[in-house]
């Protein structure tokens, strides 16, 4: 139910997928590729969590016109996406920049990561000094050998 | 009349939970056996009152009783009736009755089958459970009541959404919610052992049944979400890392921690207070998914306050039972003390890892998704976090627990030696050839392609190379292997359902061909050998909507594949339009067809994809929740539960 109501209203905007129309798409097919790969990492910002190249939203075409014609005119992709981020915000970024506080979400998991990795060596070590009281030692083994043998 | 019976027996019901939670707690603290007792009886009666309820709203919708509010808004005569049933739970009030529904239905079960658990524990797993049934009964009852009247009934509903009238659709939330509230009975495990004070390994093995039953439910239900998105959304995408979805992927990937740990613990006696954190992070999670999607919250921070009764309830829901399990796992949780000892490798190592991928990954979707509203909150900055940053920081997690899925499924218990891993080398260097064949054919492109074909070979043979090592030398080979415990049957069917899922989903990603251009009636293009041609396109008439459909064969090297007949239809009593793809599936590609708007210099806009293995995504889920029932009905679990443990053949493992 609950992807029912994102898709639908998802739906609602976007009406019906049309997405990039055949007369958007460049001639150079090196360049399309490249548009096609930042048109993915931008967002509509009508729509509810869907990229400009998904959606079939008019802001959208109007972006995506945009994107290809700041590479025609001989920008580079970090020019394309500094160019639209200055005009929309940062809002427009499916991937959020590592900046200020989002350093914490990009961190988040590696951290935890190494975090969890450490503590379980610990808790290891920790064990296995116990581990090394619960064994026994040399003499009592060769006591109960003695005795299983006799 | 029948409708207020309902509502009424719906307060009963609340009555009868409110007395099931107080009741056996208490009787279990004061061991009295005859409080306890009463559990069984309160959760069954909870549960039968409920399900008529349901039945009632159920009924109202069969025979379209407009003179209820929900019925009028979800409903129309002209559904078919698969679709008039399907709209009860299409719906927040009427959803939310199934999810208490199935709170009680899981309760019940409980009290039928676990009449050999010991009475305390028993009394205590009813009473958590009813604490939460009370929750949701209320929440129902005082926000959401699905039995409100209108005034004057019109002639016919409103309820003809189109998108909604889909089999796919139609048995996804079922099957969500049968795995989201089935974790709330192993939640209600969880404090009921921390209750008691005590977690053995006869506590392991009678919550996996309940955690695996869940996790099917959970595969199944998403499987059938992707599915549907996949081919009715338009353009083929099967997972779009939206708050929603990830709503239910979190629950999953716990469950799925969850469902190994408690291995551990029934046949090792180890990692308890871990495995009961899991069992009530799962179930958290499950809440904060309901949370995120029913109070809208995430959409935007503003939607909130468009149903602030119903966001806030639901975080005081989640507040107390979380945050209260959380508390009392933290003042009990050191009592649980491990007893099995082992090595840095051995299958217990092996676990701990695939737990703690499993959980740093879903920590991974969560912080993603609510970075959006702690951001605007704290820092007042307006950011998304979309498919690209989860595409980065989850994969890394998941392919680390590709790579040590068969090392570690191979691995003894306690401690392993060399030669248990070595035996393993030749389907590694497998794997390494097969990344490298793929790097060949298609250098110069990402590495998801190769990497993905070489994981999901290693799983598959990986599970292949087990087998043939559980059925031990000599003769009679095929005995033994077909003697193997159902659960060993599991694991491994299982462990392929998520090679074949990765290997799909590698797959499209990395070879996907899309092709958008503008064709005339009988004109071709050429997609990766593939000859489209528009054949035709014509309006039509549905039975509830209007259509225009296109003709478009398909043929290959002048050999006809197959005539599809991609469709946009336009509904008039919802004012939707939606597009129906055209989609030849095969074992090894689907080639995908959407006709677009017609072109102002005349032709149409198509958008045609071919998708290499997308198949395999859904079948893998299928393939992994099949694996869930083989191990669902291994002996032990078929045994009453707490039946002395036997020595069998699994405790050769």
């Amino acid at each position: 139910m609950r992807q029912v109501f994102v898709l639908l209203s998802l739906l609602l905007w976007a009406g019906i997928a049309s997405a990039v129309e055949p007369d958007e798409v460049l001639s150079d097919p090196v360049l399309e590729n490249r548009a096609r790969l930042i048109s993915q990492g931008l967002r509509c910002l009508q729509c509810r969590n869907e990229s400009i190249d998904e959606s079939n939203a008019g802001i959208a075409r109007d972006l995506r016109l945009l994107v290809r014609d700041r590479l025609l005119e001989g920008d580079s992709d970090t020019e394309v996406m500094d160019y639209v981020v200055a005009r929309y915000g940062e809002y427009v970024l499916l991937r959020p920049n590592g900046l200020g506080i989002n350093l914490v979400l990009w961190l988040a998991g590696p951290a935890l990561f190494l975090v969890s990795l450490a503590g379980l060596i610990a808790v290891q070590r920790r064990s296995k000094r116990k581990d090394s009281i619960d064994q026994l030692t040399e003499d009592e083994e060769r006591e109960i050998e003695k005795l299983l043998s006799s | 009349m029948l409708n207020e019976l309902a509502h009424f027996s719906l307060n009963i019901a609340l009555g009868f939970a409110v007395l099931g939670t107080i009741i056996p707690l208490l009787g279990a603290t004061l061991r009295r056996s005859s409080w306890m007792q009463l559990a069984s009886v309160f959760a069954l009666l909870q549960f039968l009152l409920v399900a008529f309820t349901f039945g009632v709203l159920t009924l109202a919708f069969v025979t379209s009783d407009f003179s209820l509010r929900l019925v009028v808004l979800n409903s129309h005569t002209l559904k078919p009736m698969i679709y008039k049933i399907a709209g009860v739970w299409g719906n927040h009030e009427g959803s939310l009755l199934l999810w208490v529904l199935i709170l009680t239905f899981f309760a019940a079960c409980a009290a039928l089958f676990g009449r050999r658990l010991p009475q305390s524990l028993l009394a205590r797993v009813l009473g958590v459970q009813s604490a939460i049934t009370t929750a949701f009964l209320a929440f129902v009852l005082l926000t959401s009541n699905p039995f409100t009247r209108v005034a004057f009934p019109p002639f016919n509903g409103q309820g003809l959404n189109p998108l909604l009238q889909d089999p796919g659709l139609a048995f996804h939330p079922p099957f969500l919610y049968l795995g989201y509230v089935g974790l709330s009975i192993t939640f209600s495990f969880a404090i009921a052992a921390l209750l008691e004070g005590k977690v053995d390994s006869a506590w392991g093995r009678w919550v996996r049944p309940w955690t695996l039953a869940a996790w099917i439910f959970l595969t199944i239900g998403i499987g059938l979400g992707s599915w549907w998105a996949y081919y009715e959304l338009g353009w083929g995408g099967f997972w779009f890392w939206d708050p929603v979805e990830n709503a239910s992927f979190m629950p999953w990937l716990i469950s799925a921690a969850l469902l190994h740990s408690a291995i551990v613990v029934e046949k090792r006696d180890a990692l308890k207070a871990w495995t009961i954190l899991l069992a009530i992070l799962a179930f958290g999670f499950s809440l904060i998914g309901t949370f995120i999607v029913r109070s809208g919250v995430l959409t935007s921070v503003h939607a909130f306050a468009n149903d602030p009764e119903r966001g806030v309830f639901i975080l005081m829901i989640l507040a107390v039972f979380f945050g209260g399990a959380l508390l009392l796992f933290a003042l009990r949780a050191k009592a649980m003390d491990s007893k099995g000892v082992f090595a840095p490798v051995s299958r217990e190592s092996a676990l701990i890892a695939n737990n703690l991928l499993l959980a740093i990954s879903c920590f991974v979707v969560f912080v993603g998704t609510v970075w959006p509203l702690v951001a605007e909150l704290l820092m007042d900055r307006k950011l998304s976090v979309g498919p690209p940053f989860f595409d980065l920081a989850f994969t890394p997690f998941m392919v680390a627990l590709a790579v040590i899925l068969p090392i570690g499924s191979t691995l003894p218990w306690k401690r392993a030696r060399r030669a248990h891993i070595t035996r393993l080398w030749p389907v590694a260097l497998l794997c390494l050839a097969v990344v490298g064949l793929a790097w060949a054919m298609q250098t110069g492109r990402s590495l998801i392609g190769p990497v993905g074909l070489g994981l999901g070979v290693w799983l598959v043979m990986g599970v292949v190379i087990e087998l043939y090592q559980r059925c031990g030398r000599g003769a009679g080979k095929m005995r033994r292997l077909l003697r193997l415990p159902l659960a060993d049957w599991g694991k491994a069917v299982a462990h392929a359902g998520l090679g074949i899922t990765i290997f799909g989903v590698a797959g499209i990603t990395a070879w996907q061909v899309e092709d958008i251009r503008v064709l005339e009636i009988g004109q071709s293009a050429e997609v990766a050998g593939f000859t489209i041609t528009l054949e035709a396109v014509e309006d039509r008439r549905g039975p509830n909507y209007l259509t225009t459909m296109a003709d478009v064969a398909l043929s290959r090297q002048g050999q006809p594949i197959a005539m599809l007949h991609p469709e946009r239809r336009y509904y008039p009593v919802a004012e939707m339009p939606t597009t129906e793809a055209g989609i030849d599936s095969g074992l090894w590609r689907d080639i995908y067809v959407v006709v677009g708007d017609a072109q102002p210099e005349g032709g149409y806009a198509v958008r045609s994809f071919i998708k290499p293995l997308a198949n395999w995504i859904w079948s893998g889920a299928i393939i992994m929740a099949l694996g869930g029932f083989l191990s669902l009905f291994d002996r032990r679990y078929r045994m009453a539960p707490g039946a002395a443990r036997e020595p069998g053949p699994e405790a050769a493992q």
